[in-house]
């Protein structure tokens, strides 16, 4: 399935992710990472749980309510609901076990020049790269 | 009150970028890891401008203040050890993003625009981390 390349619409949406990390970071002094903000869900007991639910809400009603004013996003999920089931399973685990993802590690903590989050980065982005290849060409590439 | 609003102002624009970006579409996210099939490197600029906008930023403000406007400091990571736990989980973690096309980034503002089968990812997903929370509380014995 071919997607159409955006550079401009992507730098664009990159530099608006990289904003609300400075924002949340600026003004709450903490890490815009989605895998933290899905904790305050899982414990709405803790003392952080409010303002991760106002990140969340907030992140939802962006593009729900750009829709309700005529704005369209292209989507396509090419997996069946039982493989997309299986990939979450296995992204909730990787992601609690490395503490962050793609938001968190990839974008806070590389901005910040953490060794750990450049290490994950890397390895996640390797092996998202190694899964998509074998998925798509086999394993002789 | 006001951290709750300026998380809620920060998530909106988090959302909006994630959905304008082309994150929360799960396709596009997958072909950008298909170089030899049908690449699209978009992927590249979204990262690209979140990591230095976000580097920037931080720079910034880290050198102009001592503390946050709505707390009392900035609430940075300590944990500094490359571990099994990092390593593996990160791994862990690319094999279902390869999988599925989602990260929880980029699969909780689809929701606002694709509630179907977002949700069915967001659920497995917050099945995955339960399962994996549960785990790490078991009494510790050695596995590895």
């Amino acid at each position: 399935m071919t997607t159409t390349f955006t550079p401009y619409a992507s730098l664009f949406g990159g530099v608006l992710i990289g904003l609300a990390a400075v924002i949340l970071m600026a003004f709450n002094g903490r890490i815009a990472g989605m895998t933290a903000m899905l904790g305050g869900l899982l414990e709405p007991q803790h003392p952080d749980a409010p303002w991760r639910i106002a990140f969340l809400a907030g992140a939802i009603a962006a593009p729900f309510a750009a829709t309700l004013l005529g704005a369209e996003f292209s989507f396509a999920s090419p997996t069946t609901g039982a493989v997309l089931a299986l990939g979450g399973v296995i992204v909730g685990v990787g992601v609690t076990y490395a503490s962050g993802c793609t938001s968190g590690h990839g974008v806070c903590g590389i901005a910040r020049l953490s060794p750990r989050s450049i290490v994950a980065t890397a390895t996640f982005m390797a092996t998202t790269f190694a899964t998509v290849t074998i998925i798509r060409h086999g394993f002789g590439g | 009150m006001k951290r709750i609003l300026s998380a809620l102002a920060a998530g909106t624009i988090f959302g909006a970028g994630i959905a304008i970006s082309g994150m929360g579409n799960p396709a596009k996210v997958l072909n950008f890891f298909d170089p030899f099939g049908t690449w699209d490197p978009s992927l590249a600029f979204v990262m690209g401008g979140a990591l230095l906008t976000a580097a920037l930023g931080y720079r910034l403000l880290f050198g102009r203040r001592q503390t946050p406007l709505f707390d009392t400091k900035f609430h940075l990571p300590t944990a500094r050890t490359i571990d099994a736990k990092l390593v593996g989980g990160s791994a862990l973690f690319g094999i279902g993003w390869g999988i599925a096309g989602f990260c929880p980034g980029g699969a909780v503002p689809a929701l606002g625009f694709a509630p179907w089968p977002t949700a069915l990812f967001l659920i497995a997903m917050g099945g995955g981390i339960l399962f994996a929370r549960w785990l790490q509380a078991l009494p510790r014995r050695q596995i590895a």
